[in-house]
């Protein structure tokens, strides 16, 4: 060991609670625990990489010629659907990701250390941003290749990008409550898909709403994910921001607001 | 505050999960700069008793404090003047050696250089250097051992829990560890160890708790336990079963004690209050020209000094540990 002594308990002068800066930097640790982790277990991110190329062309070749015509008329509707979808689905896994770790000793290391009780949550969640870029960057890069010339430019694709990511962001704050909540990972991949699918599907994501029956298109109007989607498209083809941008920002703050001081109380509560 | 003399003072500690008290007023008091052995068997309520003092767990009741502290009121002090090192390996599986310390060293606060510099030390004192860059799934319990005992002392905190450090360990490593657990101790920290073996409470631990049932039944040095417990064992087998009774004579009077003869399986039994006794015995056994095939002193077992100290066994207590596990 050292030769250096161990200075006393009695001797050490402690702060009694953690600073908010501590609380940031700790939380940034674990986003960067999570990044190392993603590189370790490349597998982890088959969701958001190969999952919206195969979606991508999959869907665009099924219903481009049965919805819109042809494919290329189909694309500016479309890409900005699928990245909605290839996005949340990605979020969807915050809560596996968290309950399959809060499983493993290493949680009773980050319990036992004097560090903010939020860090090991919110660092997990930091660092999904990363895979929705990926999934982002790659539904793009898959549009572009079949033929997709969004008429917003790259300002409008990178603000695009950006309302996606941080309203995936905000919903995954839902999936993290489920995780944190649910026994097991099982369990907790099995409620996340309950959510995720009608947020989805039952959505402007993939064909016009008007064909869909009236008590149907009543919820397709609520969800925030609607408005995400008809954003995403205002900003790509258009370059507009309008109000469906705004209400989308709205329901992510809401969201935010609602399930985040859930989770955290549930969360403490488990790692007290 | 008047001045603390404990590292760890705990009374009347309760935790109850679901109808099972795993912990029933417990009370310890652990002095500053020792190595503090908890010895039970399964299920006796040690890695509860741990979890609680290093704020892992809530209390159900009583009060615990660290170095005058309190673990329920006053978490994050409390968290900052210990190391916990568990029962199972508590580092990450898909991390290199080196990035699980690189992790837990910005946590303590550690930037640039100091990282660098504390994980290299810290893998070089723990013989981990060669596999520093191998991810953890290749590694042996011993080196996972190795690793979270490493990751529990980047603060060199003044008090460190080791919930059954050598558990499952083969004993060339648990030799390694016991000597980290000593230079710990010499560099002045105080240690709390949980442990099954007596044996292993024996050569590290100036005082000894033994628990059963969430309670602490005993307490004291560990000469003083012994004394409770009764001698060492001493068994011979012979070479020719005619002559056993006459060897049982023998042996009784060298020893001084009662023996146990059965002849049919050729040994002889007998309670050894001092291990001088048994040259006296064997010489003797020699002169009278009986020859003696095996020859072995036993210490008395956990199982003994459970029997003795609770009036049963320790198997009696098996299944608590589970419902332990599975409610925290």
């Amino acid at each position: 060991m050292t030769a250096t002594a161990i200075t006393p308990g009695f001797a050490r002068a402690l702060p009694r609670h953690v600073p908010l800066r501590q609380t940031v930097s700790d939380s940034l640790v674990m986003a960067r625990r999570a990044l190392v982790k993603m590189r370790r277990t490349p597998e982890q991110l088959i969701d958001v990489t190969v999952q919206p190329v195969i979606f991508t062309v999959m869907f665009t070749y099924i219903f481009g010629g049965a919805i819109a015509g042809d494919v290329a008329s189909y694309l500016p509707a479309f890409i900005p659907g699928i990245l909605a979808q290839t996005v949340l689905t990605g979020a969807s896994a915050a809560g596996t990701t968290l309950r399959e770790d809060m499983d493993k000793g290493v949680f009773d290391r980050f319990a036992s250390l004097p560090i903010a009780r939020i860090a090991p949550l919110a660092g997990a969640l930091l660092g999904d941003i990363v895979r929705y870029l990926i999934a982002t960057t790659i539904t793009f890069a898959m549009g572009f290749l079949m033929g997709w010339r969004p008429e917003g430019g790259v300002v409008g694709v990178t603000a695009a990008a950006v309302l996606v990511i941080a309203v995936a962001w905000a919903l995954s704050w839902i999936f993290a409550l489920v995780g944190v909540t649910a026994k097991s990972a099982r369990g907790v991949q099995g409620i996340s898909f309950l959510i995720l699918f009608p947020l989805t599907f039952l959505s402007n994501a993939f064909v016009p709403v008007d064909t869909m029956p009236g008590w149907l298109q009543g919820f397709v109007d609520v969800n925030p994910v609607s408005h995400v989607i008809t954003a995403v498209r205002d900003l790509c083809n258009a370059g507009t921001f309008g109000t469906d941008g705004w209400l989308a920002l709205l329901g992510a703050v809401t969201v935010v607001a609602v399930f985040a001081p859930l989770t955290v109380a549930k969360y403490r509560r488990h790692a007290r | 505050m008047t001045e603390p003399r404990w590292a760890i003072e705990a009374q009347g500690l309760v935790k109850t999960f679901g109808a099972q008290r795993a912990v029933d007023r417990l009370d310890l008091q652990v002095p500053v700069g020792t190595v503090y052995g908890v010895l039970g068997p399964n299920g006796a309520g040690k890695t509860t008793t741990i979890r609680m003092l290093a704020t892992l767990l809530p209390l159900d009741g009583g009060t615990a404090s660290v170095f005058g502290h309190d673990v329920a009121t006053d978490a994050h002090r409390v968290r900052q003047l210990i190391g916990v090192t568990g029962q199972y390996a508590s580092v990450d599986e898909t991390l290199t050696a080196r990035e699980n310390l690189d992790i837990f060293c910005r946590l303590h606060g550690l930037r640039g250089k100091a990282i660098r510099t504390k994980s290299d030390q810290l893998l070089e004192s723990f013989g981990l250097s060669d596999a520093a860059s191998k991810p953890l799934q290749n590694f042996s319990g011993g080196m996972r051992r190795r690793l979270d005992l490493a990751a529990s002392l980047i603060s060199r905190p003044p008090l460190i829990f080791l919930d059954e450090p050598t558990t499952g360990l083969d004993p060339r490593t648990r030799g390694q560890m016991w000597d980290t657990i000593r230079e710990l101790v010499h560099d002045g920290s105080t240690v709390l160890l949980t442990t099954q073996y007596l044996d292993e409470a024996d050569q590290l631990a100036s005082r000894i708790a033994v628990i059963d049932t969430g309670r602490v039944v005993a307490e004291g040095t560990s000469d003083e336990l012994k004394a409770q417990v009764g001698a060492s064992s001493l068994h011979l087998t012979l070479d020719d079963a005619a002559r056993t009774e006459e060897a049982g004579r023998i042996v009784a009077s060298s020893v001084g004690s009662e023996v146990t003869v059965t002849p049919e399986a050729r040994r002889l039994t007998s309670p050894l209050a001092d291990a001088d006794h048994v040259t006296d015995t064997l010489v003797r056994l020699r002169e009278a020209g009986i020859r003696v095939t095996e020859m072995s002193v036993t210490k008395p077992s956990l199982d003994e000094v459970f029997l003795t100290l609770t009036g049963r066994g320790s198997s009696a207590a098996e299944t608590p540990d589970d419902a332990e596990e599975r409610a925290a």
